[in-house]
C-alpha cells in the first residue's frame, strides 16, 4: 500500500457497488446491492489517503477506526480490518448497509472534497460479509462475570449495541423484545432487499454466543414493569431502547378507509409475517398487482414501502411528498434505487384527502401542488400550498411514511420517567441517565424517528454511563 | 413456547384453552387480551383471556373457528404447544360501583363479558348477564354467568332456549320493567354491539363495548387497528379495546374488518385443502 503515492490514489475511480439489475430486484425480494469483490475492496481501499487527521472517524457517530480499518483491507487483511471495526461497532454488516454514509464518514472524507469519497461504507460492509461467509465470526472476549444484572428493553440497534458492550465488561444482559423475532426495526422496518434477515439473525447469534440471554414475546411496561424489573427481578439497572412505534397519520379526510396502511404495518405485513408468501404464510397483504399504490413520505421508510409495494407487483408506484428532492430524508442511495426501478415521485406535492367507495375502500387521492418558501424551524424550506393546483389520481393502496412518534407502554406504567411534550423520553445527553434512578434510555424513544447507528451510537453511550453507575453506585 | 394444559369444547367450533402463561396469569385484568402466532408460519391474532389461574400459572382462552388461523387452532389438543402467547395487551376495563350493571355476551362474546361481569360483581355492582347466542347449543358459559349474576339470562335468536329473541329485545324489556340501569357492557358480533348502543343511547346509560378489528402487533406500532371514536381515529390495542359505544362509528369497523375477507377464503380454502390431504395420507397409511 506504501507505494502509492497520494496522487496515484486521488486517481482510481470510486468503485461502484455491483447491484441487481433494477429490471428484475423491482420484483423480487432478494438484495440488490450485491457486494464488492476482494480485488475491488482493496482497490477502494487505496483510494484513501491515510490522513493524519482522519475526519471521517469524527463524522461517525460512533467513531469507528475508519482509517485503520481501510488499511487493513489495502493489505488483504479482511478479517483484521472487522475486528478493528467490531471495537466500536458491533453490527457492521447492517451499519455498512444502512448508515447514511453519505451524510456521515463519507461526507467528511478529504477525498470527496476534490471527487467522490471513499466508499467506507461498501468497505465496511464487504468485511463484515466476508467474515460471515467465511463461517468464522469473531466472538468478542467477555471478562468474568461481575455479579450485577441489567435489562434492556427492545433489541433494535440500540439495545443490540448497549447489550454488546455490558456484556463485554462482564455484565449479566437479559434483552426483552416485544415481537416474537429479535432485530426491532431492523427486522420488521427494513425490508430483505435492503437488509437481509439473515445478515441480522447472525449478528444477534454473535451476542447470543457472548452470553446476552434474549426474551420475546415479553412486554415491559405489561409484563414486569420497571419498577418490577429491578424490585423483583433483581436488575441492577434499566436501559430503555423500545424505539419510536407508534405511527404518525395525517390527519385528513379518508385515512380509515380499507387499502389504508401506515408504513409500520404496510412493512410489519411484508418483513416480519412475510405475506408476501400469503398463503404459505398465514398473514395477508392487499394485493398490489397492476394496481396503482401511492406512498407518502421523504424517508428511507418511504422508499422502502414503495419500493415494496413494486416487489407486490404494483402497475403504479407513486413516492408523495411535499417538498423538493433535495430536503428529502431518505439515503441518497436508496432514492437512486427507487428511481432506477422505476418509482415515480410526485415532489412538491401533498395529499389533501384521501376518497373512498361506498364500501369503504380507497379509489383515489386529492393532491395539491406545494411550491417552498422560507426556511422553517427545521432549517429546511417551509412547502406552502398553491391554492386551485388541486387534482386527483386514482390509487387502490396508500402507505402513510411519515413518521412515528415513542410508544408509550413504558412510560404509561412508569410516570417517574420524565417525558417530553412529544412523549420523548428526557435523559442527560451524556449519559443517558432518565429522571428515575438506575434507568436509562437510548434511540428512537429518546430522539423520535432517527437512525439505526444514532441509536446505536446512543446504546453505547448509555452502556458506559450504566457501567460507570453500577461500579460508583453514585446516581 | 407455550403448553396447552387443557383443552375442551364448549360448543360446536367453539374450543376453550388453558395454557400455561404464568407471567401473563398474574398480570392480566378484565378486559384485556393477548396475541397468539401458533406457528412459525401462522398469523398474529388477537384473543381475549377469558380467566386466569395464578396458582396454576395459566390463562384461559375461548376461541370460534371462523377463520383458518382459529379453525387451525381449534385443532390443538392437551399437551400441544403454542408457538407465541403474548400480553396481557390493552387497557384494563374500567371498573367501578356503578349501582346496576348489565354484562351482555353475544355468541363467543359472552367469553370476553364473563371476566368483566366478575369483576363488576367484585366491585359491588348489581349484576345482570345476558347471554346471547344463536341456539341452544352455541351457548356457552351458562353456569360461569349465572354464578356471578344477581340476575341471569339467556336468549336464543330461534328460541331453541331460554328468552326467545336478541339480547336488545331481553335489554329493552328491563328497561320498560322500569329497572334502573346504570352500566351496559357489550360483547359480540359488531351488528349486536351497535343495536345494544341504538337501545341506550336514548336513555343515556353509559355504554362500553369491547371491539375487535384486525390487528398485527397489538403494542400500538402498526396502526392497523384504529378505529373511528367521536369521528377521531384511536389504536384498538392501546387505547382500548373498550370505548364508549355512544362513540363509535361502527360502520367504519364493520368495513374495515372486511378488508382481507377474500384472503381470508383462500387461506381457508387451501387450509382445507390440506387438511384434506393429511387426512387421505393417513388413511392410507392406516389401510398399509
Amino acid at each position: 500500500m506504501n507505494q502509492l503515492t497520494p496522487k496515484e490514489r486521488m486517481k482510481i475511480p470510486r468503485h461502484s457497488m455491483i447491484e441487481q439489475d433494477p429490471a428484475e430486484r423491482s420484483r423480487n425480494f432478494s438484495e440488490v446491492n450485491l457486494g464488492y469483490t476482494p480485488e475491488l475492496a482493496i482497490e477502494e481501499a487505496q483510494r484513501c489517503l491515510q490522513c493524519p487527521k482522519p475526519t471521517c472517524v469524527a463524522g461517525c457517530p460512533v467513531n469507528i477506526q475508519i482509517k485503520d480499518f481501510i488499511t487493513l483491507i489495502a493489505e488483504g487483511d479482511f478479517i483484521g480490518a472487522v475486528k478493528k471495526i467490531k471495537e466500536d461497532n458491533a453490527l457492521p454488516a447492517i451499519c455498512g448497509r444502512v448508515c447514511p454514509q453519505e451524510e456521515q464518514c463519507e461526507e467528511a472524507c478529504v477525498v470527496g472534497k476534490r471527487g467522490e469519497p471513499v466508499a467506507i461504507g461498501y468497505l465496511e460492509r464487504f468485511v463484515a460479509d466476508y467474515e460471515r461467509e467465511s463461517g468464522k465470526i469473531d466472538v468478542p472476549e467477555v471478562k468474568v462475570s461481575n455479579g450485577k444484572k441489567v435489562a434492556i428493553v427492545g433489541s433494535g440497534p440500540a439495545g443490540l449495541s448497549c447489550a454488546k458492550d455490558l456484556r463485554e465488561k462482564g455484565y449479566e444482559v437479559t434483552v426483552f423484545e416485544a415481537l416474537h423475532e429479535l432485530g426491532g426495526v431492523l427486522v420488521y422496518g427494513i425490508p430483505e432487499f435492503r437488509l437481509p434477515k439473515e445478515i441480522v439473525r447472525t449478528e444477534i447469534d454473535g451476542l447470543k454466543r457472548m452470553g446476552v440471554k434474549f426474551e420475546t414475546d415479553a412486554i415491559i411496561g405489561r409484563v414486569f414493569t420497571v419498577d418490577e424489573l429491578m424490585e423483583e427481578e433483581g436488575y441492577d439497572a434499566v436501559f430503555l431502547g423500545v424505539g419510536a412505534g407508534l405511527p404518525w397519520f395525517l390527519g385528513i379526510e379518508g385515512e380509515n378507509l380499507n387499502g389504508v396502511y401506515s408504513a409500520n404495518e404496510f412493512l410489519t405485513r411484508v418483513n416480519l409475517m412475510k405475506a408476501y408468501q400469503f398463503p404459505e404464510y398465514d398473514s395477508p397483504i392487499l394485493d398490489c398487482h397492476n394496481k396503482n399504490v401511492a406512498v407518502f413520505g421523504g424517508g428511507n421508510t418511504a422508499m422502502d414501502a414503495v419500493r415494496t409495494s413494486l416487489r407486490l407487483g404494483a402497475k403504479n408506484a407513486y413516492i408523495v411528498y411535499r417538498r423538493s428532492e433535495k430536503e428529502m430524508p431518505a439515503r441518497v442511495e436508496e432514492i437512486k434505487h427507487a428511481k432506477e426501478e422505476g418509482v415515480q415521485f410526485m415532489l412538491l406535492t401533498n395529499p389533501v384527502r384521501l376518497i373512498g367507495d361506498d364500501e369503504g375502500w380507497l379509489k383515489g387521492m386529492e393532491l395539491i401542488k406545494m411550491e417552498l418558501g422560507e426556511p422553517d424551524e427545521s432549517g429546511r424550506r417551509r412547502p406552502i400550498p398553491i391554492e386551485g393546483s388541486n387534482f386527483t389520481v386514482d390509487i387502490d393502496v396508500a402507505v402513510i411514511a411519515i413518521g412515528n412518534g415513542p410508544n408509550p407502554l413504558v412510560t404509561q406504567t412508569t410516570p417517574e420517567i420524565e417525558t417530553s411534550r412529544r412523549g420523548t423520553i428526557v435523559v442527560d445527553p451524556e449519559t443517558m441517565k432518565t429522571s428515575k434512578k438506575g434507568v436509562f434510555a437510548g434511540g428512537d424513544i429518546v430522539t423520535g424517528g432517527a437512525t439505526v447507528i444514532l441509536a446505536m451510537g446512543a446504546g453505547r453511550k448509555a452502556a458506559a454511563a450504566i457501567d460507570h453507575y453500577l461500579q460508583n453506585g453514585a446516581w | 413456547m407455550f403448553k396447552i394444559i387443557e383443552a375442551r369444547f364448549l360448543a360446536e367450533n367453539i374450543k376453550l384453552f388453558e395454557i400455561e402463561a404464568p407471567r401473563i396469569a398474574k398480570k392480566r385484568k378484565a378486559g384485556q387480551f393477548v396475541i397468539v402466532r401458533i406457528h412459525e408460519h401462522g398469523e398474529r391474532i388477537p384473543l381475549t383471556i377469558a380467566d386466569s389461574d395464578v396458582e396454576k400459572g395459566t390463562i384461559t382462552i375461548i376461541v370460534q373457528g371462523v377463520g383458518k388461523t382459529t379453525r387451525e387452532l381449534n385443532l390443538k389438543k392437551k399437551g400441544d404447544i403454542i408457538l407465541d402467547v403474548v400480553g396481557p395487551l390493552g387497557q384494563p376495563s374500567h371498573i367501578e360501583n356503578f349501582g346496576t350493571a348489565v354484562s351482555i355476551g353475544g355468541g363467543v362474546g359472552t367469553a370476553i363479558a364473563y371476566p368483566t361481569a366478575v369483576a363488576l360483581k367484585q366491585a359491588g355492582n348489581y349484576v345482570i348477564t345476558i347471554n346471547g347466542a344463536r341456539n341452544k347449543d352455541l351457548v356457552i358459559l351458562e353456569e360461569e354467568m349465572k354464578a356471578v349474576s344477581d340476575e341471569a339470562y339467556i336468549t336464543t335468536d330461534d328460541g331453541s332456549y331460554g328468552y326467545h329473541g336478541f339480547v336488545t329485545d331481553k335489554l329493552q324489556e328491563l328497561i320498560d320493567q322500569g329497572k334502573k340501569i346504570d352500566f351496559v357492557l357489550a360483547i359480540g358480533p359488531i351488528p349486536m354491539m351497535k343495536a345494544v348502543a341504538d337501545v341506550t343511547r336514548p336513555y343515556g346509560i353509559k355504554t362500553v363495548v369491547s371491539l375487535n378489528p384486525i390487528m398485527v402487533d397489538g403494542t400500538g406500532m402498526c396502526g392497523g387497528c384504529r378505529v373511528l371514536i367521536d369521528g377521531k381515529a384511536q389504536f384498538a390495542c392501546v387505547d382500548g379495546p373498550e370505548f364508549d359505544a355512544h362513540k363509535v362509528d361502527f360502520k367504519n369497523l364493520a368495513d374495515r374488518n372486511k378488508m382481507y375477507h377474500k384472503y381470508e377464503q383462500e387461506a381457508l380454502k387451501h387450509f382445507e385443502e390440506k387438511c384434506k390431504l393429511t387426512e387421505k395420507i393417513n388413511t392410507l397409511e392406516q389401510a398399509e
